[in-house]
């Protein structure tokens, strides 16, 4: 295997000719990118073509089938310690009743065998992730009193109380109103900015990251590719992967946003095809560093 | 005294607390009471509270079973209810396919403990007791065991604790975190096997629900954390147990019967102030 790009020691998370098979199907293949320390992605791409299970590949979970990731210079999952996830399930309902306190502890306490006392240093650390979050004073409030939105930034702050290299939010943006989500992103913004942290998501709907976003890997074709922003932003890639029609727009402000045309209806023919149709066509040569023939 | 449905007060209720049986059935309800205490708040957690009722269930065919070859009913109901979680946990958390499981094999668990118990007349008439309990009739050696397994618990607990209760409340996390969390779930389902094996004596299968879960459900509601909410329960399995045993000497009704009463009263009574006050 050619290594085509050269690998920087500041990479976060690489990919090198990965491929993952679910039951017998194949996921996607020929992952092929490498995604800088200190970026903010999103991975994007229609239901079903496997945006989770690349989260998931990346924290070891789900083995590949093929080719290697390698996530802060270990194998994925081996550094798993230093990586902060939330999953999409924090709004799920709580049976059990916990502070948020509490579960923002076990953040730090919760993989730790034996008798352990909670210390004063790991009630500071909580309290301080939670204060980045935007939740103090609200430190003896139940998750099951809490809304969706605050749920959230409990998980979020149980991601960060132990100061990870790399934080990844599945699906971070469903469920949330407008101003939680501008809370949201004013959140990661600032984690990027000021601790340099590597953000990753899932995402459907990408403006509201746009202002934030440096790249996204966009599970297109059966295989996932990453790009810089402004690569991203095109109209016909964009149509291709959402199978919709959709405009990237430049607005006076600067901000570019991605929007479907309202009178797009089922009857214009949309160059798409359904994610398992790609995988099953859509074979690059086996050498590293194919592009995509279009 | 008054007969006919008379529910008479026992002026001797103090000669029956006395009495040998009665230390031992309120020696074995601090055991029980420990042990539902503890895990109840788990199983709770774990979304797994139907897995814990059908264990007892599943035990039926052992308890019966064991009568049956003239073995110990605690060691049958104890060998089956393991069994079926261990099985039970093998099938995962994944909520709508193992809930349908557990209670075909719940079902049919129970038929085949009804099956036994026919065979012989002195499985069929220790049917009752197994299904309803008989914490009166309880013996030494049991009380025994359960003071081992309330310790081996315990130790088990404070080696797990954390990973089990990170497991439980958040499994996704827990495990891109590294905790193990398929053996937290074998091992919590286990040490579920044992604690039903316990509680089985004191009220029956068909009554386990309401010592084993409903307590932890309204320690959840009283209390703030994990640990308050797990003593909470066992305060409230305790005082249930004990207090049926208390009031089933003055009151011609059988233990079991206060004893779910008392539970249900609690969480009725949790629920009830939890309400207005929202």
């Amino acid at each position: 295997m050619t290594i085509h790009s050269t690998q920087r020691s500041d990479d976060c998370i690489v990919f090198r000719d990965a491929a993952v098979t679910r039951g017998g199907r194949l996921i996607w293949q020929h992952g092929d990118f490498a995604i800088p320390q200190g970026s903010v992605t999103a991975i994007v791409g229609t239901n079903g073509t496997g945006k989770t299970t690349m989260m998931m590949a990346e924290l070891g979970l789900v083995p590949l089938s093929h080719g290697s990731v390698t996530v802060l210079g270990k194998p994925a999952g081996a550094m798993n310690r230093q990586i902060g996830y939330v999953p999409q399930s924090y709004a799920a309902d709580i049976d059990a009743n916990l502070t948020a306190e509490q579960s923002v502890l076990l953040g730090l306490t919760g993989t730790r065998f034996g008798i352990r006392p909670v210390t004063k240093t790991q009630r500071q650390e909580a309290a301080q992730a939670m204060r980045f979050v935007g939740l103090e004073g609200k430190e003896r409030y139940r998750l099951s009193e809490m809304s969706g939105g605050m749920r959230q930034r409990v998980a979020i702050a149980q991601a960060l109380v132990c100061r990870p290299r790399l934080l990844m939010l599945d699906e971070p943006l469903a469920n949330l109103d407008l101003a939680s989500q501008h809370a949201l992103v004013h959140v990661l913004a600032r984690l990027n900015r000021e601790y340099g942290m590597t953000i990753q998501m899932v995402a459907h709907d990408l403006n509201m990251l746009l202002p934030i976003l440096t790249g996204a890997v966009y599970l297109l074709d059966g295989h996932p590719h990453y790009s810089a922003m402004n690569e991203v932003l095109d109209s016909d890639l964009l149509t291709h992967l959402y199978g919709t029609r959709v405009q990237v727009v430049t607005t006076p402000q600067g901000d570019m946003f991605v929007t479907p045309s309202p009178d797009q209806t089922g009857d214009a023919p949309v160059d798409t095809h359904t994610a398992a149709e790609v995988v099953a066509f859509h074979h690059h040569g086996a050498e590293a560093g194919a592009g995509r023939e279009d | 005294m008054g007969k006919g449905i008379g529910f008479a007060f026992d002026p001797d209720w103090m000669d029956v607390l006395t009495a040998p049986f009665m230390a031992n059935a309120f020696a074995a309800g601090l055991c029980i009471a420990v042990a539902a205490g503890a895990m109840g708040y788990f199983t709770i957690a774990r979304k797994s509270t139907f897995a814990a009722h059908a264990l007892a269930h599943i035990g039926l065919p052992g308890a019966t079973g064991a009568v049956l070859l003239g073995l110990p009913v605690s060691l049958g109901m104890g060998v089956f209810a393991l069994g079926g979680a261990l099985v039970i946990g093998a099938l995962g958390r994944k909520v709508s396919e193992r809930d349908i499981a557990t209670g075909t094999v719940l079902a049919f668990a129970t038929g085949l403990g009804l099956f036994f118990a026919r065979l012989s007349s002195s499985a069929s008439s220790q049917m009752q007791s197994i299904l309803f309990g008989s914490i009166l009739t309880i013996s030494d050696g049991q009380v025994l065991g359960f003071a081992v397994f309330d310790v081996l618990l315990l130790l088990v607990l404070a080696v797990i604790y954390r990973p089990l209760l990170f497991s439980s409340l958040d499994e996704q996390v827990a495990r891109a975190k590294g905790v193990p969390v398929g053996l937290m779930n074998v091992a919590f389902m286990a040490i579920m096997a044992g604690v039903i094996t316990i509680a089985v004596p004191a009220v029956g299968t068909l009554l386990i629900f309401a010592l084993v879960i409903t307590p932890a459900a309204t320690g959840n509601i009283v209390a703030r954390s994990p640990f308050k909410a797990m003593l909470v329960a066992s305060v409230l399995c305790l005082v249930s147990i004990w207090g049926g045993l208390v009031l089933s000497a003055m009151f011609p009704a059988p233990p079991s019967f206060i004893i779910v009463t008392l539970s249900t009263l609690f969480w009725a009574i949790a629920r009830g102030v939890q309400h207005l006050r929202r």
